[in-house]
């Protein structure tokens, strides 16, 4: 129980492991240069088939976005009891289902509803 | 501290801790500011939602070929990640409580930051310039409206930046101080993921389209 | 006289004599009502000289119970103005037959049931769900107060703005006549020129701020300030229910604070994101508003759900059955309402795919929500059930809301739907859980947790007036509406051609009219409570025996809450201190450390209704003005780094020892 106490008093420094190390930042650095760099250098050249081009760069910035949470945000499963963690999962799973959802319904709205003329001018 | 009462026999239940010391102030901020950045997150969402659905309805205005120079756009992109990159030598600076160094850092973020800003106003300008108005098509109103939300976030970390620099000067590196500038570099890097959602999904796909 | 014409448009934006609705008597009479209200109060007010009593104990306050009881107060005095209109348009639809145009034009009818549904729903519901949140988690889980106590005085006067806000708008300009989401195209620039819909939208943007503050406020107090003891499947159901309804607030309303920003857009600046050239989508609006809307009503449900828990178990004198199973139901409630909103718009036209997904989706949610009903049934079988007025309303609630969730489930069939899209049927079918839910369990809240914030009962028996009207009333007002949306009546109608229908409508104006009895008794019991004080006076704290952490301390608290931090080991924390002998401490009293209070909140507040006020009558100046000073105050309140104080512990001493005198009186007598 009392480590319970304690864990409940004892939230202050939280500053500090918000830091990380200069080796973690520059690490962090390098690999989202290069997870920009190569999306950027794809679509620029323009040389694989768009398809493909279009799934890479997603690809890139999810890799991207993991690479930031963990190495600028310092985001880990510990970090406020979990708490925080708890929440990202929680808001990705908002974002995916507001995303995801909206486009859903929306392409069948437009499939279902647009006059046949209007279909054919949006490229 | 301890929460057994000295008037209690052992094995008797404690119901009430007695030598309680003070919250301690803050404790609850770094959460609270994580779970406010995750509804913003949200916001974002919505705003790439809408450029998901409205962001091919050119109205027969241009499209984003006729508009992003990619160039720019990774420029742009360098200036952000860099200033991310700052700021995180900023907070090291900070846990060493090396002061100089780390206002020394912050400008550098900033003037990053304001780099960044300027590029983007430069891009809008030309566009609106070019008849590209937010008010052309729905794929702009959405352009507009997304990056331009991303832009006002920066600014507005800009002016919280400046706040805190001179609330460092003026109170040294305090504990509610080093709270602020924790809570100030999650929302910087925070800005840079979206700003990975931004040049992915609106400026590379824009330009595969 | 051209230059006198610019400059006062410089001044004044769109804002004219003619703005005023001078020419509408029935709106001149109400200001007239209101202002010699205002008048009497003010006047009062000053006479008692209890201003500055006012401005330091409350409007600056940042105790959570406090805070609690002012949202109480503004969810009131806005129930008045919302059931006002209802009983307009109940009314209106009960005489508009056989060519009558009734007594409400078009304009203002518009108005009424627009305005009718924002304020029930925003700064009615909302601010009474928040408000017993705010009071009640804190003591529940054993903390001395919220957080982020500033926060929380922030978001009440923030919530308060959007109110002053929509009362505003009932006296300068009118208000929105396009329903209560304010769907475009109707409600864009092209159909609706006027300040209405921008009234709507700052008062929603406003209010908004409040509630997504007050939600991260309230997640954060519980996930980090609970008592040591009180492991998250130990914590008391109604905070269990907050928890889920803060989640769903943080996670909705940045998607209404988002839609309504590129509806303004639309309005002001010209962009084509709703319209309906240039490639815009109305009905992307529509979708996006449900997203935040569906949860909506699951933010103001699961706290009522959390209070019927909390009733029952107190009043049938036996621990909840299925803590965990309830638990579990809340949680998958929260994340099946973020799954459902299609089912307000299966006429849209998505198609099958979509429409059947979304139809099972709406059905799957009233499995957890039965799981509930059957706990609340199971706790009170076999109990010693004591029919006191919390729970007469829980019962009250499990009947109607049956019907209301069976309506409901009758509606996510998307077929059925088509038929009874937008008629009365879906007016009868949410109003029947929304008041058969949300404010009779509100109703159950006040009567439960009133001796608590006052220390004294409510009066039973103008309560029990209050529960009769209501009930029957209620039945009275929405059965018809169920037969009249069955026979195909649209829902927002002025005016009836079929005589045949009339008596539904008559039937339907009786109803409303006993529910205004039921709110004038619930009004004559807080009058009749107050003067009968002595009478009704609970010196124990614990009036009900009931349960929860927050029975063990005095009523009313003292602004500290608990003298000592509080240690939990059961999940009826205050059974189980009783249970075991709990011997109340009586030494060793400290220092208590405790946020102070701050005008900020009120400053920013003002500031913000002045910056909506110029930005929906386009004095510009007006509203750049305002912002600038709202960033400056908020820039210089972040230089204040002395945001507390102690409470001296002879204070606690003499708070003390005056409730030991208080419980050995009432044990004596």
């Amino acid at each position: 129980m009392s480590s319970e106490v304690h864990a409940h008093a004892d939230a202050h420094h939280a500053a500090d492991d918000h830091a990380g190390t200069r080796q973690g930042q520059l690490i962090g650095f390098g690999l989202s240069v290069v997870l920009t760099a190569i999306p950027f250098l794809l679509v620029m050249n323009g040389s694989l088939d768009k398809q493909v081009t279009a799934l890479i760069i997603m690809a890139f910035a999810a890799v991207q976005v993991v690479v930031h949470m963990i190495f600028f945000l310092h985001m880990n499963t510990k970090a406020e009891g979990g708490w925080s963690m708890m929440a990202l999962i929680f808001t990705i799973i908002m974002v995916v289902i507001a995303l995801s959802g909206s486009l859903w319904v929306m392409h069948h709205l437009t499939t279902n509803m647009m006059p046949v003329h209007e279909m054919g001018s949006t490229p | 501290m301890t929460i057994a009462a000295g008037t209690m026999k052992a094995g008797e239940p404690v119901f009430y801790v007695v030598d309680e010391h003070d919250h301690p102030e803050g404790s609850s901020t770094m959460l609270g500011f994580w779970i406010y950045l995750m509804s913003d997150c949200l916001i974002f969402a919505i705003l790439f939602a809408v450029y998901g659905v409205l962001g091919a309805k050119y109205a027969a205005g241009p499209a984003p070929k006729d508009l992003f120079d990619l160039s720019l756009v990774a420029v742009n992109t360098s200036f952000l990640l860099l200033s991310s990159l700052t700021y995180g030598f900023a907070m090291l600076s900070m846990q060493q409580n090396r002061l100089g160094a780390m206002q020394g850092w912050l400008v550098i973020t900033g003037l990053f930051g304001l780099a960044f800003l300027g590029i983007e106003l430069t891009e809008f300008a030309h566009m609106i310039h070019e008849g590209a108005t937010p008010q052309r098509s729905a794929f702009l109103s959405s352009f507009f409206t997304l990056v331009g939300t991303h832009g006002l976030h920066v600014t507005f970390g800009l002016v919280w930046l400046v706040t805190l620099m001179v609330q460092v000067k003026r109170f040294g590196l305090i504990e509610a101080n080093r709270r602020r500038l924790v809570c100030l570099s999650l929302f910087w890097h925070f800005l840079d993921v979206i700003w990975i959602g931004v040049f992915t999904f609106v400026y590379l796909m824009g330009m595969l389209r | 006289m051209f230059d006198t014409a610019n400059l006062t448009k410089l001044i004044f934006g769109r804002l004219t004599l003619e703005s005023l609705p001078l020419h509408e008597p029935i709106i001149v009479g109400t200001f007239a009502m209101v202002a010699l209200g205002g008048l009497a109060l003010f006047g009062a007010l000053t006479y008692f000289r209890l201003w500055g009593y006012l401005w330091k104990e409350w409007f600056t306050t940042v105790d959570h119970k406090r805070i609690g009881i002012m949202y109480m107060v503004l969810g009131i005095v806005m129930l008045l103005r919302g059931f006002a209109d209802a009983l307009m348009m109940r009314l209106q639809q009960a005489i508009a037959f056989n060519g009558s145009e009734g007594y409400l034009n078009s304009h203002h009818y518009d108005q009424v049931f627009t305005a009718h549904g924002v304020i029930m729903i925003f700064f009615v519901a909302m601010p009474l769900v928040t408000g017993l949140m705010n009071y009640v988690v804190p003591l529940q889980i054993g903390a001395r107060d919220v957080s982020f106590p500033f926060l929380n005085n922030f978001s009440f006067w923030m919530t308060t703005s959007g109110a002053v806000l929509v009362m505003c708008s009932l006296f300068v300009g009118e208000f929105a006549r396009t329903g209560w989401l304010a769907y475009p195209p109707l409600s864009n620039l092209s159909y609706s020129p006027d300040v209405g819909v921008d009234y709507y939208i700052w008062a929603l943007q406003v209010a908004g701020v409040g509630t997504l503050l007050s939600g991260v406020n309230l997640i954060c107090t519980i996930v980090k300030m609970r008592a040591p003891g009180m492991t998250m499947m130990k914590m008391p159901v109604f905070t269990w229910t907050s928890l889920c309804t803060n989640v769903l607030i943080v996670a909705s309303f940045p998607v209404l604070t988002a839609v309504l920003a590129l509806l303004s857009l639309d309005r002001y600046v010209g962009t084509n994101f709703f319209t309906n050239d240039f490639g815009g989508d109305p009905m992307m609006y529509v979708n996006l508003i449900w997203i935040w809307g569906h949860p909506e009503v699951y933010i103001l449900i699961l706290p009522a759900f959390g209070i019927f828990s909390e009733v029952t178990s107190t009043f049938s004198g036996k621990r909840l059955f299925g803590y965990t199973s309830m638990v579990y139901a809340t949680v998958v409630i929260t994340i099946l309402s973020y799954l459902v909103w299609l089912h307000h718009f299966f006429t849209m036209g998505s198609g099958a795919s979509v429409n059947s997904f979304f139809g099972i989706t709406t059905m799957i949610i009233s499995i957890p929500t039965g799981a509930k009903m059957f706990n609340w049934l199971f706790t009170m079988y076999r109990g010693r059930i004591r029919f006191e007025l919390p729970m007469m309303w829980t019962v009250a609630f499990m009947l109607t809301f049956v019907i209301g969730g069976m309506t409901g489930v009758l509606l996510a069939v998307p077929p059925a739907d088509f038929v009874l899209h937008n008629s009365l049927f879906l007016v009868a079918h949410f109003h029947n859980v929304i008041i058969g839910g949300v404010l009779f369990g509100l109703f159950a809240g006040i009567a439960y947790w009133f001796p608590k914030a006052f220390g004294f009962k409510l009066d039973p028996f103008w309560g029990k007036m209050s529960f009769w009207f209501w009930t029957v009333g209620f039945y009275f007002a929405f059965m018809p509406l169920y037969v009249l949306g069955l026979m195909g009546v649209t829902r927002r109608l002025r005016t009836f051609d079929d005589p045949s229908l009339q008596i539904w409508f008559i039937i339907a104006g009786i109803g409303a009219f006993m529910i205004l009895l039921g709110i004038a008794s619930f009004l004559i019991q807080i009058a009749v409570s107050v003067l009968r004080r002595e009478q009704l006076v609970d010196t124990t704290g614990d009036p009900w025996d009931a349960r929860t952490l927050e029975w063990a301390t005095s009523s009313p608290p003292p602004a500290y809450n608990f003298a000592f931090t509080p240690v939990i080991h059961d999940n009826d924390a205050w059974w189980d201190m009783k249970r075991r002998f709990y011997a109340r401490p009586l030494t060793g009293f400290k220092a208590i450390h405790m946020p102070s209070n701050t005008g900020t909140g009120v400053i920013l507040a003002g500031l913000s209704t002045t910056m909506a006020f110029g930005l929906i009558w386009y004095m510009w100046w007006m509203a750049a003005g305002s912002f600038v000073a709202l960033l400056a105050v908020a820039i210089g309140h972040t230089f204040n780094y002395h945001r507390s104080f102690h409470i001296p512990a002879d204070e606690v001493v003499s708070v003390e020892r005056a409730r030991t005198e208080l419980l050995a009186a009432g044990a004596k007598s």
